[in-house]
């Protein structure tokens, strides 16, 4: 059965989450980015632990968690990369930068999707538009913005994660 | 659950009050109101109107017995409202016709802008035009990009001759597509439950499988993972799509995405010969098509109709149909009375014993498995000899959709005859003790095994005569001094009663093995030769009269005629 440990400070966030919809069902997108930011993806038991919060199926919230990529349905690394490659992005390096990163963690550039390195230190992901549009080409690095990120200083972001 | 309180529920009667619109041109009035997929009235929409019209306009997502989701786009239609002046009164055209708006792009006037013909509802001199060139070329765009990922595996594919992409794009697409990508590849023969199989590369996501489960069996169990064209349809990892209804999702799914593992690969369904008959497996009496092809049944699939199962059957009833063509079947005449093995020389036998037995002496348990006209003719056969009868009861449990807690297809049959009383089975006893005493001489037995309900072997042994009729072995027909070899349903016409009263006819299908005849048959000869009748003058059977005459004399079934029973059947006041 169920084996997802959700400590009761994030369960009373959680419930006080629901109480703000007048239908349970409608904080199932909540529910599913609390409990991603908490362990960091969201795992099969997540989803079911969800569908029984919410009184819905399992399937009902696997549905949501396989539409929006946001979402991510195996953990990531300790540090994520998320490369924009949106227009601005795109014609400013943003691939360039994207394969600089892949290269240096030994990861395949031309693979779909997020990617991590096999010790789970490092995630490297195409992301869209992260609203910086002018200083191109940007990233994240979990919740810390780069922008202009030129060969350089990709080098030395990377450095600085430990 | 979204159950209605009655299952299946049924369909309100469409509104008294019309709406005149037109379809291709023909003006025509349509009920203002019809039922929805629950049964309540519900404005009337174009595809509705379109059928009252005659008009057949091509639709995959829709079905009038599930919630309308309006996402397949294959009904598109152009069509047109009056237009109406500034002072909200209708233009009419120099001959004072009102003049029709038609529906364009907002952006683009001179492109027709077509409607989804199962959700729009219809409205006073509304013009619909289902044949019209922008009609066509939306379906014909709808069915391109239908197949732009579809495997086109069809030589293979177990829908092939009843999918309905292959139909409208025969009959409303186009030869060529533009595509020239490679397709999206998904899961093949995904193992969802036990009895489905789901080829993802064909779903055209219609969502009537989802709906149905969710809506109508209330086993939320099926959804739409991932996004864009690698969207699938998906049980929850680790969860099986396993509820009693799941093999209507088989028929409903309009594309070989959904295939019964148990008929799969089986046969290509051009060469089955389709009969109307009545599911056995239960007291509702599902009316049911049985699929046959050189004597063998090869799949039951469900009929409409309203009175009874809408459009769906359970799964249970739906693959009990093997034991029809067991190999063990009875096929041969048994007696160990002079006259021989054959039906003449045993029906004579048996004729004569009967007519020597002290009235009183003989006992009569009859299924209520068998057919009305059979429960009847032998209801008769008791009445001449005082006999004691009763049926066996099969209880189980109701699910509140269609099963019934009487397992029996026709204890209502029983019933009204006479073979079983009020409480079906309580004479049972009665007739165990009457042998065990030696007050019971005969004991006639129609598709049972008595030994199970209490009259045991030792008792049968005690019998002067045991006469039987069956269709597979079991102990009882072990021990008959005379065995009658008779029919499954799908060797036979008949009727059974269901829970509800209704009269039921089923036809025959397949030949019965060997020298097995159908029983109402033979026990009309056997009832004249009981009589004193000649062998060779006995009259040519006929089931129109025989149940003609049954409904005559029975009470709650006067007025119904055979031929007027019709695949529907008729309400009984019994
Ligand atoms: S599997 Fe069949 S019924 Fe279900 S969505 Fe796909 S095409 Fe429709
Ligand atoms: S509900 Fe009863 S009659 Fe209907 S298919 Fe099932 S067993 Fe047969
Ligand atoms: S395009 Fe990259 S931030 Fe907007
Ligand atoms: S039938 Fe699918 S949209 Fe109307």
């Amino acid at each position: 059965m169920n084996t997802l440990a959700v400590p009761p400070a994030l369960e009373a966030e959680i419930d006080e989450l629901i109480s703000h919809y007048p239908q349970k069902r409608s904080a199932s997108l909540m529910l599913l980015h609390a409990l991603q930011e908490h362990f960091g993806w969201v795992s099969k038991e997540a989803v079911e632990w969800t569908a029984r919060k919410l009184d819905l199926q399992p399937i009902n919230i696997q549905e949501l968690v396989t539409f929006y990529p946001m979402f991510r349905q195996t953990a990531a690394g300790r540090f994520q990369f998320k490369v924009c490659r949106t227009l601005s992005c795109a014609l400013g390096g943003g691939h360039a930068l994207h394969r600089q990163l892949c290269e240096k963690f030994g990861l395949d550039a031309s693979k779909h999707g997020i990617q991590t390195t096999p010790d789970g230190r490092f995630s490297v992901e195409f992301v869209e538009c992260l609203a910086s549009c002018g200083t191109a080409p940007v990233m994240m690095v979990n919740e810390e913005f780069h922008q202009g990120v030129s060969p350089a200083k990709a080098d030395e972001i990377v450095g600085g994660c430990r | 659950m979204a159950n209605p309180p009655s299952f299946p529920p049924v369909p309100a009667a469409p509104s008294a009050e019309t709406l005149s619109i037109k379809v291709d041109g023909r003006s025509i009035a349509v009920p203002k109101m019809m039922p929805d997929w629950q049964g309540r009235l519900q404005p009337t929409t174009m595809l509705q109107a379109c059928q009252a019209a005659g008009v057949e306009v091509p639709h995959y997502c829709y079905h009038s017995k599930l919630p309308v989701a309006g996402n397949c786009r294959m009904c598109l239609v152009e069509f047109g409202t009056p237009m109406m002046g500034p002072d909200r009164k209708p233009v009419v055209e120099a001959d004072g016709t009102p003049k029709i708006a038609r529906s364009v792009l907002p952006y683009e006037p001179g492109t027709p802008r077509g409607a989804i013909a199962c959700a729009t509802p219809i409205s006073p001199g509304m013009e619909i035009y289902p044949s019209s060139p922008a009609t066509k070329q939306m379906r014909e765009a709808v069915l391109e990009s239908l197949l732009i990922n579809h495997p086109l595996d069809c030589p293979i594919c177990d829908q092939a001759g009843e999918c309905k992409l292959q139909e409208y794009s025969v009959e409303h697409g186009q030869s060529s597509s533009q595509f020239v990508e490679p397709k999206v590849h998904k899961p093949k023969a995904v193992d969802l439950g036990p009895r489905i199989m789901l080829d993802d590369e064909r779903c055209i996501l219609c969502t009537r499988c989802i709906r149905f489960t969710k809506d109508l069996v209330g086993d939320d169990k099926l959804g739409i993972v991932n996004r864009g064209s690698y969207n699938t349809i998906a049980a929850f990892p680790g969860t099986r799509f396993d509820n009693n209804y799941t093999l209507n999702t088989v028929d409903l799914c309009p594309v070989g995405a959904l295939t019964s593992k148990d008929f799969r690969f089986q046969m290509r369904v051009w060469f089955l010969k389709e009969t109307s008959s009545v599911c056995t497996s239960c007291a509702t009496g599902c009316n049911i098509t049985l699929w046959s092809r050189e004597g063998r049944i090869h799949r039951y699939t469900p009929r409409d109709n309203d009175a009874v199962n809408a459009s769906w059957m359970c799964d249970q009833g739906r693959l009990n149909y093997r034991w029809i063509g067991r190999e063990d079947r009875l096929r041969e005449v048994v007696s160990q009375r002079p006259g021989g093995r054959t039906w003449n020389g045993a029906l004579k036998a048996v004729a004569t014993s009967l007519a020597a037995a002290k009235p009183g002496s003989v006992a009569l348990v009859a299924s209520a498995r068998q057919t009305t006209e059979e429960l009847f003719l032998l209801s008769q056969l008791a009445a001449r000899l005082n006999a004691v009868t009763d049926s066996v009861p099969r209880q189980g449990e109701a699910d509140g959709l269609l099963v019934n807690a009487d397992r029996n297809p026709n204890m209502t049959g029983a019933r009204i005859t006479g073979i079983a009383g009020e409480t079906p089975g309580a004479r049972l006893k009665e007739i165990a003790s009457g042998i065990a005493n030696g007050t019971i001489r005969t004991l006639i037995v129609f598709g049972e095994d008595v030994t199970r309900v209490g009259i045991g072997a030792e008792l049968l042994g005690k019998l002067e005569t045991l006469v039987v009729s069956d269709i597979l072995p079991n102990a009882t027909t072990k021990m008959a001094h005379v065995l009658l070899p008779g029919c499954a349903h799908a060797e036979k016409r008949g009727t059974f009663i269901n829970a509800k009263g209704r009269v039921q006819r089923f036809l025959k299908a397949v030949e019965p093995p060997g020298n097995a005849r159908p029983e109402a048959e033979f026990l009309e000869e056997l009832l004249a030769l009981h009589a004193g009748a000649e062998a060779g003058h006995i009259r040519a059977f006929s089931m129109e009269s025989l149940f003609n005459r049954m409904a005559r004399e029975l009470p709650g079934l006067s007025g119904i005629e055979w031929a007027k029973l019709g695949d529907g059947g008729a309400p009984a006041a019994v």
